[in-house]
């Protein structure tokens, strides 16, 4: 056998018209961890669905030789016969069923159609024991957090005898503690002579665990390069094309006075009304400036922009919103709204956007009041609004009609944006802007951000990743556990003095 | 992938082609319902098309059109209402109990009908949007309270007859103010239905091409003039062909002028009203709708509440048309409107639908009903036809949907 596990050579796969895959090699050699990375729509999934047989053999041209033998798919159970598994993004685990049945669903520990539970839950926790997750294996998955699924996801695979783990985005959700974890796993893994593909946007995670790296840019491979001594600059600069000296546009802060300030904010869990997810926290945002909101996960960000933002998540809330030196009303959304507040949220197709609808319908979403007499919309000026949008945020979609739901990311979130800046507010909180957004499209997002700062308008940046804190925000708070735990300038700030920060509270 | 490969010209060419198959999936069902008719008429020798018969193809239908209407609402907004039929027979028997029993007079019995089916309507948006029941238990629950109630108002016996007035708006037909007049080989013809049929022609042109001009002025893509006229011609042909054939019968039934009114303005309530583009969002989106300021509770509430207005409405008609509110008046009518509602394009998810496309989606089983009993059908063979066609509508537009 050679030392190649994995030979894919001169994929081409069209859709439609559109070639998303030209002429694609990849080859990983037996027991290495190899990335691809790539941007959004640049084809690593694409690739990944043809090598798992979602794409069946047939549906494109070209060969892919595992093992040394060539590869007829015609569906996934196909290739995960060979030990081939695929761990897609969105988590495919049944919340109801606990963690020993979704570890062996389709592929029950049964004897005579019986199931066979001891043996069930013996293997599961065997299972368990190997990626380190300390649970009991009738949990509801439901109980766990995303990180731990994430293992239950790793452990259904090994439970296959997996010998090629093919990994979609796996910390896109993590926060670092989970993320580190998982990374170990895989380190761990790579010890037992499991050949594992990762597909990630965090090239910080890229540079550290990988053997090699292939850049995809455009459906075409660009480079395989060996990760030993690799930069994320130079990762960067294959994914784009183009050096990209400065992740963050230059901007010139213009700050005003004080225009909104939230005082001794606290709001209780509507799960376990006597927990506390925010504490007392109290912060005020100026007039074109642009302030973090740093914290790990379950620190309470989302949970404090939401309570916000129209009561829209939590019980018990206490605290003042004062805005322009008076107290508001925020107590539903349109009051929000109204008074000039407006949230991008963190899950955009989920809670921001119709996707059935195109950019038309979803850009008037929140202000169709701007665009309607005595209760009647006015459809041409309401493409119109939606024309000029598309034009200056860039948003690459064959009409303003186009459902939404088939456009990339970036461009999605870029209707996001337009929607809420329609609604003219002077106070905007972005939870995780660039979430899933390749690199150029973040740059983008940038720009319109610091192009709604020199607006005037005051903008609240929530993100998981800290240097895009540290490149975008004047001023950055650090959240633990509900409560305020810091506040640094642009001057002062480091990724290090931030992570003490957020992780302050948590020990003691 | 779409956005990357994207130098402009390179992008122009698909884009015919796309919108063309765009085209065919929301106007699949009108050629649908072309075909059908010209089936049946084949079938029936052209007795379909006789004036007789399509009077009675619409007034059969009306109650079901008009269940219809409030339906596709209730699921464009990601809902369903069992109760429609129940509801149907209720008010049908609180208008029969105000008229015939009290003797009040018959304006004032069809508004408190319609009052009792917005109350009706209003109980179960409750429990729906305030309570967060889902519409299928709450509704299901309706369908068997509704009629219960039925059965108690009427005491397990028809009542009737109804006032004219009330007769005439469900079987009778306008008067012929002005005369006949020749149309040649085919015969006399109100003038007046014509009138009106030349008006509502007229009226649709005009405010196409009033729309059309406005599209033009903001920059819009609109439809090349020979479509456009085409599609014009088209209608003028289709409504003129209809008016004829009834003015050659008895004239217009009142329910047809009635229907009209309800499908302009449900049409455009749906389309360009903020209410209707809520129902949308909300159905498209329930989370991004909250989070985007919609008073989601309160569209829900008040789309059932239209939905029991609407079932007075068909009550009241069909009540009317028998002449008798019976127990068992309304018996699987929210079938019929709800496989009306998803024959004419409506998504089980929600938030897509025209009312439009759910009156031709009522019409289709009307004309399959009809056509089917002119061939001498057998009852069960119709039913059989309706449940196929039925899949077949939601079949193709799931294939298309994934297609695209």
């Amino acid at each position: 056998m050679s030392d190649d596990v994995l030979v894919m050579r001169g994929i081409t796969k069209r859709f439609a018209g559109v070639t998303a895959l030209h002429e694609v090699s990849l080859t990983v050699r037996r027991g290495e961890i190899h990335a691809i990375c790539g941007e959004n729509g640049a084809g690593k999934s694409t690739l990944m669905k043809v090598l798992s047989g979602v794409h069946p053999h047939g549906t494109y041209d070209g060969e892919i030789l595992f093992e040394g033998e060539p590869c007829v798919f015609h569906g996934v159970r196909d290739s995960e016969r060979r030990g081939i598994v695929i761990i897609h993004q969105e988590l495919a685990l049944c919340g109801q069923l606990s963690i020993a049945e979704n570890l062996f669903l389709g592929n029950e520990r049964a004897r005579r159609g019986f199931i066979d539970w001891n043996r069930t839950n013996h293997e599961a926790q065997a299972l368990l024991d190997r990626v380190g997750l300390r649970e009991n294996p009738t949990t509801p998955v439901d109980d766990l957090g995303v990180g731990k699924q994430q293992l239950v996801e790793i452990a259904k695979a090994l439970s296959k005898e997996v010998s090629l783990l093919i990994l979609d985005e796996p910390t896109a959700a993590l926060n670092d503690d989970d993320s580190q974890h998982l990374l170990d796993l895989l380190d761990g893994l790579r010890a037992e002579g499991i050949t594992s593909v990762i597909i990630s946007h965090k090239l910080g995670e890229v540079t550290r665990i990988a053997d090699t790296v292939t850049v995809l840019r455009d459906g075409k491979t660009i480079e395989t390069l060996p990760a030993r001594g690799l930069s994320e600059e130079r990762i960067i600069a294959g994914m784009v094309g183009r050096d990209l000296e400065h992740r963050f546009p230059p901007r010139t802060p213009d700050i005003g006075d004080e225009v909104l300030r939230i005082e001794g904010w606290t709001v209780h869990s509507p799960a376990q009304p006597d927990r506390k997810v925010v504490d007392n926290a109290t912060l005020s945002l100026r007039r074109g400036e642009i302030v973090g909101l740093a914290g790990l996960m379950g620190a309470g960000r989302t949970e404090l922009a939401m309570s916000v933002f129209g009561r829209s998540y939590g019980v018990g809330i206490s605290g003042r919103v004062v805005k322009d030196g008076r107290e508001i009303d925020t107590r539903s959304v349109r009051a929000a709204i109204r008074n000039g507040l407006a949230y991008v949220s963190e899950d955009r197709k989920r809670y921001g956007l119709n996707l059935i609808e195109g950019v038309q319908r979803n850009v008037s979403a929140a202000a169709l009041g701007k665009l309607s007499t005595r209760g009647w919309v006015n459809e041409n000026e309401e493409y119109t609004v939606a024309e000029r949008f598309r034009r200056s945020m860039g948003i690459r979609t064959s009409t303003v009609s186009t459902p939404t739901g088939t456009l990339s990311g970036g461009n999605q979130q870029k209707v996001v944006l337009a929607k809420w800046m329609f609604t003219d507010p002077d106070v905007l909180i972005l939870d995780e802007p660039t979430r899933g957004i390749d690199v150029g499209a973040k740059y983008e997002i940038y720009s319109i951000i610091n192009e709604l700062a020199a607006q005037g308008r005051a903008v609240l940046v929530i993100s998981s990743e800290l240097p895009e804190l540290l490149g975008l925000c004047d001023r950055v708070y650090a959240l633990s556990e509900g409560r305020i735990t810091g506040e640094v300038s642009r001057a002062e700030a480091t990724q290090e003095r931030l992570m003490q920060y957020m992780t302050r509270g948590q020990s003691s | 992938m779409t956005t990357k490969t994207a130098p402009a010209p390179a992008a122009a060419p698909p884009a015919p082609s796309r919108r063309f198959s765009i085209n065919m999936r929301q106007s699949g069902i009108y050629v649908a319902f072309a075909l059908i008719v010209v089936l049946f008429t084949v079938l029936t020798d052209g007795a379909l098309l006789q004036p007789q018969n399509i009077s009675n193809i619409i007034v059969q239908n009306s109650y079901v059109l008009i269940l219809a209407i409030g339906m596709i609402l209730v699921i464009i907004g990601g809902h369903i209402d069992l109760s429609v039929g129940s509801t149907v027979a209720l008010t049908g028997a609180i208008c029969a109990v105000l008229t015939v029993q009290w003797g009040l007079p018959w304006p004032v019995a069809v508004l408190l009908t319609l009052l009792s089916g917005a109350l009706i309507g209003a109980a179960q948006g409750y429990w729906i949007a305030y309570f967060g029941i889902p519409a299928f238990i709450v509704t299901l629950a309706g369908m068997l309270v509704f009629r219960a109630l039925t059965l108690t108002t009427l005491g397990n016996q028809g009542i009737g007859p109804f006032p004219e007035e009330i007769r005439s708006l469900s079987n009778g037909f306008t008067g012929g103010y002005l005369g006949n007049i020749g149309l040649g080989p085919l015969g006399g013809a109100d003038l007046v239905s014509l009138l009106a049929g030349v008006a509502c022609v007229a009226g649709f042109g005009l405010s196409q091409w009033r729309k059309r001009a406005a599209r033009l002025g903001y920059g819009q893509t609109v439809d090349p003039m020979p479509v456009f006229v085409l599609k014009i011609v088209g209608v003028a042909v289709v409504v003129m062909a209809v008016v004829v054939q009834l003015a050659r019968f008895r004239n217009l039934p009142w329910v047809l002028v009635l229907l009209a009114a309800l499908a302009l303005g449900y049409s455009l309530m749906a389309n360009n009203s903020v209410f209707g583009r809520h129902i949308y969002s909300i159905g498209g989106n329930l989370q991004a709708a909250t989070l985007s300021g919609v008073k989601v509770k309160a569209v829900t509430f008040w789309v059932f509440v239209n939905m029991g207005v609407l079932a007075g409405l068909a009550g009241v008609i069909f009540a009317g048309r028998l002449n008798q509110a019976g127990p068992t008046a309304g018996t699987a009518f929210e079938l019929d409107a709800i496989a009306a509602a998803f024959i004419g394009g409506a998504a089980v998810q929600g938030g897509v639908g025209k009312v439009v496309g759910a009156i031709t989606g009522g019409l289709i089983m009307g004309v399959i009903n009809n056509g089917m009993s002119l061939i001498g059908a057998p009852s069960e063979r119709v039913m059989l036809v309706k449940g196929l066609v039925l899949l077949a509508a939601v079949a193709y537009d799931v294939w298309t949907k994934r297609r695209a």
